[in-house]
């Protein structure tokens, strides 16, 4: 098994690599240029200066080896549009994206493992019919009307919960308004509750026709028994992966409801640096979410392999 | 029903298929799971294919509802006649009356009339996307499995890293700088959307590669462009249908989200996202027409597409169940 996670670390790290290769690629082919940011007016000679500066004249292998010698050092560069360092606007930003992920996946997961039980033991009956209409409808919403909607029967309506996301500077800041993480959590948890469940489901009913499970029947299990000891666990197991798999969604999902509920995060961060051309900010941002996503995935691809003991890796 | 768009077209990695881990990764929904893909589709099995599908109450409801949205969008504007160019200040904001049947928004457009505008820049982004993203990643995905080696490990990377970033990250950063007109939103999209229709032909290649006609028709000398031509393209022609109409699903709801990012098209031109978006600057004032009539379009189109999706994925199995 070692062998397989050196490979796969390998692996990951020639696609960070790639990442890194990407994001470069795409800023530069953009067209734009420095008086995008320094204004259309902008005089040749400040312009000039601005290229010198930022070394835009070299040859385009010769700035992409600057770029990822800084990155190699931690130096994700500087924002223009901010006059701050890339890395300290993240250092910022990004734990509170963190909360509002994490909480949204932990919900998911919380909602669909259920959902999903419930599914596939009573499956093609009236409940199981709703619920995939549901999750049909909750997977063809678009995220921000489903904000929207919430929005206007919490807030606007029933003036339950505050219609925008909690402001404070850090997470501890942001964690002492509870109430105005609820909406934001909830709209970006709904999406993936609808694709966690139909694969927890399809994953229970798989497991429910398994030899195993019919011997564990037959020497008298009760029906709970037969679930919880023998199809649980196993249908649990692939949910590992796919909750590793689902990180760049949710990351978009999370821009998205960022910017409905005014939510003081990456996505916002990111969303704002996209619209004043604030290029550093862009590449830093996609670049660290680029690189979030391959840990998490090789993190759940060894946790799997750690996990389930029946895979023999050649 | 399909996984998110995440997992729909990840080739579940190896070892889910591997020896004693099979179990769990059956019935995951996943297309690539129709393997034996080397079956012609001659007339017998299309119409086949065509029973199932209408046998199908959700499939026929999806193509229904598809169709009336078409015929909304591209027939509706030369029956209800409307300014959909100049702005008309004097009437801003109204509510739904006999002359304006869903009212006017804030820059004095017929809703209604605008829905259907709307609803063709929607419709052709979201429907061309899919397409072209299609036939992207069916050529790139051939051209990998068929080839093999170091060259197939380098195309695969490149898939990886972009499915790393995601997607609406990518397309943001691009609309954000060019001007989105429909062209360019097209291309955009496709720019994320061809990855999983790659991955998919790459997997269902790497089956047919060693079938022994396949080895034939390179032991007689063919082309390599020749061999995919004529074998690998027909052989995933039906993965290939039923990932494009779950991809328009996809890319509708994507320009939905650019949309309502303010990247919308350049006015007077719009969609359903940039309405929805531009009705939610109302949400106090009790405007609704500005808020729902969009919002529902969006998701009964989307739905619909994904309702049509899944019944295809079922009447091609079920082809292959059959043989």
């Amino acid at each position: 098994m070692s062998g397989y996670i050196v490979r796969r670390l390998f692996q990951a790290l020639l696609v960070l690599f790639g990442v890194s290769i990407i994001v470069f690629i795409i800023i530069h082919m953009l067209p734009g240029g420095p008086r995008a940011l320094l204004g259309p007016k902008s005089s040749p000679a400040v312009v000039h200066a601005f290229i010198v500066a930022n070394g835009y004249n070299r040859p385009i292998y010769i700035q992409y080896w600057h770029y990822l010698d800084k990155l190699l050092h931690g130096n994700l560069g500087y924002s223009y549009h901010f006059n701050q360092t890339v890395n300290s606007l993240l250092a910022e930003d990004l734990p509170k994206t963190g909360v509002l992920v994490g909480l949204a996946v932990v919900l998911a997961i919380l909602a669909s493992i259920p959902l999903g039980i419930v599914q596939a033991t009573r499956r093609n009956r009236p409940l199981d019919y709703a619920l995939t209409g549901a999750a049909f409808v909750g997977y063809s919403m678009p995220t921000f009307w489903l904000g929207i909607l919430l929005t206007l029967a919490f807030s606007v309506s029933l003036h339950w919960l505050p219609p925008e996301a909690p402001q404070g500077a850090t997470v501890g800041a942001v964690l002492q308004q509870p109430s105005g993480l609820v909406l934001p959590v909830i709209t970006l948890a709904v999406v993936s509750i609808a694709g966690y469940s139909r694969f927890m489901r399809s994953s229970t009913i798989e497991n429910m026709i398994q030899d195993y499970t019919r011997t564990a029947r037959s020497v008298g299990d009760s029906n709970s028994q037969v679930l919880f000891r023998h199809v649980l666990r196993n249908s649990l197991l692939p949910m590992i992966t796919l909750i590793g798999l689902s990180l760049p969604a949710v990351v978009s999902g999370a821009i998205v409801t960022e910017t409905i509920f005014n939510y003081p995060g990456m996505g916002l961060l990111f969303w704002n640096a996209a619209t004043s051309h604030d290029y550093p900010v862009l590449m830093g941002t996609t670049l660290v979410v680029g690189t979030a996503t391959v840990l998490g995935n090789l993190i759940a691809d060894i946790l799997y392999a750690v996990a389930d003991p029946r895979i023999r890796y050649t | 029903m399909r996984l998110p768009d995440f997992l729909s077209g990840v080739v579940l990695p190896r070892r889910l298929s591997a020896q004693g881990a099979g179990d769990v990764a059956v019935d995951l929904d996943v297309p690539t799971r129709t393997a034996e893909p080397d079956v012609s589709y001659d007339q017998s099995t299309w119409r086949l294919v065509l029973r199932v599908f209408i046998q199908s109450k959700l499939a026929v409801i999806g193509l229904i509802i598809i169709i009336l949205m078409i015929l909304f969008s591209f027939v509706g504007p030369l029956v209800y006649h409307t300014n959909q160019v100049q702005v008309n200040l004097t009437q801003v904001t109204r509510a739904p009356s006999a002359s304006h049947l869903l009212g006017t928004d804030d820059l004095g457009y017929d809703v209604l009339g605008r829905l259907m505008a709307g609803g063709q820049s929607s419709l052709e982004v979201g429907l061309a996307a899919a397409v072209l993203a299609s036939v992207v990643g069916t050529i790139y995905g051939a051209i990998s499995g068929f080839v093999g080696g170091w060259i197939d490990g380098l195309m695969m990377r490149v898939l990886d890293s972009l499915l790393a970033l995601p997607s609406l990250l990518l397309v943001l950063v691009v609309a954000s700088i060019v001007t989105p007109t429909i062209p360019v939103l097209i291309g955009v999209i496709t720019l994320v959307a061809w990855l999983v229709p790659a991955r998919l032909v790459r997997g269902e290649t790497l089956a047919i590669r060693t079938r022994p006609y396949v080895e034939a028709g390179q032991a007689a000398g063919a082309h390599v462009w020749r061999l995919i031509a004529r074998h690998v393209v027909p052989n995933v022609i039906g993965i290939v249908i039923v990932q494009t109409t779950l991809a328009v699903a996809d890319a509708m709801l994507l320009l939905a989200s650019l949309g309502f990012l303010g990247l919308g098209p350049p006015p007077p031109a719009t969609n359903w996202g940039a309405m929805l978006s531009n009705g939610l600057n109302y949400i106090y004032d009790g405007y609704w027409w500005l808020i729902y009539p969009a919002g529902l379009c969006i998701v009964l189109t989307v739905i619909s597409f994904n309702f049509l999706g899944d019944a295809l994925r079922d009447a091609f199995e079920v082809r292959l169940r059959q043989r």
